[in-house]
């Protein structure tokens, strides 16, 4: 489903990703972990192709297609999705409103028919019950004084409305108390099928307890320096990064 | 410009001694007359003026407006302007009061609303006690305020007697319609509002064709102690109109002014709105939202003049400037030596989605008390680019993303107004403005 070869990436002069090579097949779970400032989130906005990061070589396929020709939003139109470590607030949009264009949009994409605010509702109402959140959160500007724990779940909503193929998750973990990150595995654990796949960035294990990973990969200075399976993680727990890597965490390339 | 200049320009040409019965109304027109003679019509040296240059209108060759082609239907006003069942509502059409599309209902006893020329006759009173008399016209500033004092020919009266409260909002549709072209009207409006009394008004300016034509508008508003005047301008004037408004209004004790302005329209629009606090404890509210394309140029001038002590202004003005146009807000505050504990605020925001568009944004205030609270802020800003990126990756492509992100901007001081039919029309409104 994606496959990433020798991937590379700047920032201003910076180059962040220094030839990241993934495979993404369907049905499959990804994790990944590493220090602060290794390229995470890096890499999932380059997928999902936030202007500010320059790919400077390599590639991305997804669906047999070059990502990286595709515009951020017929990335979304094709099934690719990011919940943002820090989602975007947007003052002024109502949350109903944008969840319904984003769903209109995707649709019209695929050519299929617009749904109007009433029927809307209805999808909402089973999507809401996913991530167990309040109809009042729809009233509320997007992620507008969310805590961090609804921003969280407000992406895990918008993730239950598209039904992405390729889900990536930046920390949607952090800063959930128990009950929270229960709720939010469970959503990504429903909308998980043979013909979808998700990669999640995390740092902690307590995570992929509830999301079972089939690969885990380290990304330090930009590299993926370490792939293994699940019981990956549980070594990372307990020695950290510092064996992997061979210099103190947090360091970049 | 020497005087005899100024009797041949277009806008000055048509006038003859004033034929009014009453003399207080001839001597008003006389004396405006001889203002706009004296002191011309500004130009950019005029520091009122600075920014926006009102040559194209001084210069256009315009006629007084020619009557309607013909009755409009409700269907041509339903399509120029929101008309929600229930309202009270005056229409105008080439500036001519239309009786057939106004319909004033069940008003509270004593409140009196109809048209300016229909006032003269049954409130003579009240209407020479008050008209020309709140809206300063004699420097060259307000040379258009002269121009509509010497020519007004019809408009809106409203009084609402002591302690009534008007729930019905008032509309006032001013509409140009294809025989406008080339013609100039000068709608002129009192409403007197009285002691503890409340009154909505929506006064809106909308023509039915386009055409290259002048309104030249004038309301004066006198609010009375306690009282409350909510009071609502829509602009949405052709793509080739002038449009020149003042309002001006004076507030009593603890009385309250609400203000907003909405302006879309025309090629060329100067709109202001002053207002002067004239009890103690009173206030005033003025908020407004210009959206604009093309070549628009669109000046906002606010004054609040603090004359008493104890009074709070408050003042939030946002524009959103497509393409090469042209944004201006100059807002004024004047707070007198007595005005003490006087509490102002005063924001204006912009966003720019052009490079070529353009913005003069320039608070001014002078302040003679020393116990006061006064603020102002100014941001001009482009589309959020992390808000954008959101959104598309969401799916919602660029044009969709930025028509959002332009509502988004507009939404907060829409949310102020208080009458909702209002405005979800003028939100509505926003979210299609710049649909591309
Ligand atoms: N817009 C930017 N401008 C400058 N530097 C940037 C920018 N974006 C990222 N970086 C830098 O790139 C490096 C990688 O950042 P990234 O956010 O991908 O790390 P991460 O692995 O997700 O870290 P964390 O675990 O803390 O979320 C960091 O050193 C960061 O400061
Ligand atoms: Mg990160």
């Amino acid at each position: 489903m994606l496959t990433i070869s020798n991937l590379t990436a700047t920032v201003g002069d910076k180059q962040i990703l220094n030839g990241i090579s993934l495979t993404v097949r369907a049905g499959e779970v990804h994790a990944i972990m590493g220090p602060n400032g290794s390229g995470k989130s890096t890499l999932a906005q380059v997928i999902a192709g936030h202007p500010g990061y320059e790919v400077t070589g390599g590639s991305i396929t997804y669906d047999g297609k070059d990502l990286l020709e595709m515009e951020p939003e017929e990335r979304a139109h094709a099934g690719v999705f990011l919940a943002f470590q820090y989602p975007i607030e947007i003052p002024g949009v109502s949350n109903a409103y944008f969840l319904r264009t984003a769903y209109n949009e995707v649709r019209k994409s695929r050519g299929e028919p617009e749904v109007d605010p009433m029927d809307f509702l209805d999808v909402m109402a089973e999507k809401l019950k996913v991530v167990e959140m309040d109809e009042a959160m729809l009233q509320r500007s997007v992620n507008t004084g969310f805590s961090g724990g609804e921003k969280k779940r407000n992406e895990i909503l918008q993730m239950a409305v598209l039904e992405p193929k390729l889900a990536i998750l930046d920390e949607t973990d952090s800063g959930l108390d128990i009950d929270a990150l229960r709720i939010v595995a469970d959503g990504v654990n429903k909308l998980r099928r043979p013909d979808r796949a998700t990669i999640v960035v995390t740092h902690y294990q307590r995570l992929l307890n509830y999301i079972v990973p089939d690969f885990v990969h380290v990304l330090a200075g930009g590299r993926i320096v370490k792939s293994g399976g699940k019981e990956l993680a549980l070594e990372l727990e307990a020695k950290g990064y510092d064996w992997l890597v061979g210099e103190p965490t947090g360091a970049t390339a | 410009m020497s005087t005899m200049d100024v009797r041949e320009t277009p806008l000055l040409r048509q006038w003859s001694e004033p034929a009014d019965s009453a003399g207080w109304l001839r001597a008003l027109r006389t004396r405006a007359v001889a203002s706009v003679e004296q002191h011309g019509f500004p130009t950019p040296r005029n520091e009122d003026w600075h920014f926006t240059n009102p040559a194209p209108i001084t210069e256009a060759s315009l006629e007084p407006m020619q009557p309607a082609a013909g009755a409009l239907t409700e269907a041509e006003v339903a399509r120029v302007a929101i008309s929600p069942a229930g309202w009270a509502r005056l229409v105008f059409v080439n500036g001519r009061h239309a009786p057939h599309l106004s319909h004033v209902g069940q008003l509270p006893d004593g409140v009196r609303l109809m048209s300016l020329a229909s006032a003269l006759l049954e409130e003579p009173t009240l209407v020479e006690q008050h008209l020309g008399r709140v809206a300063r016209f004699e420097e060259q500033a307000f040379a258009f305020t002269a121009l509509n004092t010497a020519f007004m020919q019809d408009g809106v009266f409203l009084s609402v007697p002591a302690n009534v409260t008007v729930e019905t909002p008032i509309h006032l549709v001013f509409i140009t319609d294809a025989r406008g072209n080339g013609g100039m009207a000068h709608p002129r409006n009192l409403f007197v509002i009285g002691q503890h009394a409340r009154a909505t008004v929506v006064e809106q300016y909308a023509t039915t064709a386009g055409g290259t034509y002048l309104t030249n508008t004038v309301t004066e508003a006198v609010i009375g102690d306690g009282a409350t005047l909510t009071h609502h301008k829509l602009q949405r004037e052709g793509r080739d109109a002038f449009h020149v408004g003042h309002i001006e209004s004076t507030l009593g004790r603890d009385a309250h002014y609400v203000s907003f302005a909405f302006a879309t329209g025309a090629a060329l629009a100067r709109s202001n709105i002053y207002t002067t606090l004239a009890g103690a404890g009173c206030g005033a509210t003025l908020n407004g939202l210009y959206m604009l394309d093309g070549t628009q140029v669109s000046d906002h001038q606010t004054r609040i003049e603090h004359a008493e002590p104890n009074c709070y202004s408050r003042e939030h003005y946002k524009g959103v400037l497509d393409d090469a146009s042209h944004g201006v807000f100059n807002g004024k505050v004047y707070v007198h030596a007595i005005a003490q504990k006087t509490d102002g605020k005063q924001t204006n925001n912009t966003l720019l989605l052009s490079p070529e568009a353009r913005i003069d944004t320039k608070p001014q205030l002078e302040i003679f008390a020393d116990d006061v609270k006064c603020t102002h802020g100014a941001t001009v800003g482009q589309l959020d680019d992390r808000m954008a990126f959101y959104l598309k990756s969401r799916g919602i492509g660029a044009a969709a993303a930025r028509q959002l992100l332009t509502y988004a901007f507009a939404a907060d001081v829409l949310e102020t107004i208080e009458l909702e039919p209002l405005r979800e029309a003028l939100e509505r409104e926003a979210l299609e403005r710049f649909v591309r």
